[in-house]
């Protein structure tokens, strides 16, 4: 049985659709990366599937019980609000030391625990949310964005890390990236979103896509289309690069 | 003891700062000191509604207050900024009050009492709804404290792990609407939002994790109480502002000696 289920959702502000029609499965286990160029309304799904928006039409359904770790595209913590990394792991749940180290250890940020939030790297606080995420055991790791502020090799990093993760505990993971080279390879299907699914498939197949090159101008396109799919729509070129 | 009314004062100004320094908190993380505004400048309204029909105080204020703060906080699911419309619910429902109780026939009422509090005159009844408004609103945050938290930090946080943050929403309201309701005996409802924001603030900075801040602030907050009514009584002047006065001076140390110790590091 499918962890979650996105039939057919459509979300917009007033007449603005950000999402049509946007449909999609995860399946316990497997590593699905969503691409697509800014303002393609990946995050808004991402919020959809959690359930922190409620789509217009369609209909978002989880599996019973589904344990969803999170991990957002940024988190601001208000200055006024102080707070340490062993505190901010037990929320919402406790969790005795040992796991909470575990989990720091698994995301690969062993040894800040007693640091404020507000006193970590970039690199830092992003590891310090994933370790957050699995203390939980999710069934389904979410991530939005989560190497943003990273360098190349660090966000090389965060990904092995994120594919060990998966080794251990199991747990099917959703992620939204726009660095396609390292996604592409560490991801067992892709999904490319522009308000709708414009091509989907193993990495292999999507890079050949018709609609994927014109996203990525990654080549003229169309030469090695092994995959068929509905492009009825144009894309704005200026939307170039994967610059998100 | 309870008979002599500087004890009745004491205690009463106690148990509204507790309850008022730990909520404070949650005003001061997620931003809602124009909220708290808004909702604290209605009670003149309900104070003049209570007056035209012959009903308690509190019961007016409270009734008020909570239908001020629902009305708030379907204006901030909307998700528009709603600076402006808190602005004009806080000054609009004062200015209505102000001009309501005028209008109220065959009574002359001291308004100073309503808009800076007047604790020296607390009853033993006044008393009791202090402290049992307190209570009820330290019992809530106590029992919802994890929950309240995570949605403070991240709604998207809260809605991944299967909570509603609207619901925290909506009992930081409903409490802020009981803070009110006990506080406008003794502060006043222009300085409601003094006492919910400045013990809070002034604990910030000596605390390390969001409990030790709330435990620091219910602790200022009473420290500023009874500070505030000694100092009250010794220099002759109203107690609600001295309070107010109080806080604001531990805040102002505590905010300078932590710079000097920045400096030094």
């Amino acid at each position: 049985m499918n962890l979650i289920d996105a039939h057919n959702v459509s979300f917009g502000h007033g007449r603005q659709k950000v999402l049509q029609g946007v449909s999609l499965s995860i399946s316990p286990g497997e590593i699905v990366t969503i691409v697509g160029p800014n303002g393609s309304g990946k995050s808004t799904l991402l919020r959809v599937l959690i359930g922190a928006l409620t789509p217009q039409m369609g209909k978002v359904t989880q599996r019973g019980g589904l344990r969803i770790g999170y991990v957002p595209q940024k988190l601001h913590i208000d200055p006024t609000l102080p707070i340490t990394v062993r505190r901010f792991l037990n929320l919402p749940l406790a969790v005795d030391q040992t796991q909470a180290d575990e989990a720091l250890r698994t995301a690969g940020v062993s040894g800040v625990a007693d640091k404020q939030m507000s006193q970590l790297s970039g690199g830092q606080f992003q590891r310090v949310l994933l370790a957050r995420a699995i203390l939980g055991k999710p069934d389904l790791l979410m991530l939005d964005e989560a190497t943003q502020g990273l360098d190349q090799p660090g966000s090389a990093a965060f990904y092995r890390q994120i594919e060990a993760v998966r080794r251990d505990i199991g747990c099917a993971v959703l992620m939204i990236s726009h660095e396609l080279h390292v996604v592409m390879s560490a991801s067992d299907r892709v999904i490319c979103l522009n308000g709708h699914v414009c091509c989907e498939g193993t990495p292999d197949v999507v890079s050949a896509a018709p609609a994927y090159r014109e996203l990525f101008g990654s080549g003229t396109g169309g030469a090695l289309a092994l995959y068929r799919h509905d492009h009825d729509h144009a894309h704005d070129h200026d939307h170039h690069e994967a610059a998100e | 003891m309870l008979d002599d009314f500087l004890v009745r004062a004491a205690l009463a100004g106690v148990g509204t700062a507790v309850a008022a320094g730990l909520l404070g908190c949650f005003v001061v993380w997620r931003r809602m000191a124009y909220f708290g505004d808004a909702t604290a400048h209605a009670a003149v309204l309900g104070v003049a509604l209570a007056l035209l029909f012959g009903t308690s105080i509190t019961l007016g204020v409270g009734v008020v207050a909570l239908t001020m703060a629902i009305l708030i906080h379907g204006l901030s699911g909307q998700g528009a900024s709603v600076d402006t419309m808190l602005g004009v619910l806080a000054h609009g429902a004062l200015a209505l009050g102000l001009v309501a109780v005028t209008l109220i026939p065959g009574q002359r009422i001291d308004l100073d009492a309503y808009l800076f509090g007047d604790v020296l005159s607390v009853t033993r009844m006044d008393l009791a709804v202090i402290w049992g408004g307190g209570a009820l609103v330290v019992a809530a945050l106590w029992w919802q404290w994890s929950a309240m938290l995570t949605a403070t930090l991240s709604p998207d946080l809260a809605y991944a792990a299967g909570m509603n943050p609207r619901r925290a929403q909506l009992i930081l309201t409903l409490l802020l609407a009981a803070v009110v309701a006990v506080a406008i005996k003794v502060v006043g409802a222009l300085l409601i939002t003094a006492l919910l924001i400045i013990p809070a603030a002034a604990a910030r900075t000596f605390a390390h994790t969001p409990e030790r801040m709330a435990f620091l602030s219910m602790g200022i907050g009473a420290l500023s109480a009874i500070a505030g009514l000694r100092l009250a009584v010794i220099f002759d002047t109203a107690v609600g502002p001295m309070i107010i006065c109080v806080a604001a001076a531990i805040f102002g140390v505590s905010t300078i000696s932590n710079n000097l110790r920045k400096l030094r590091a």
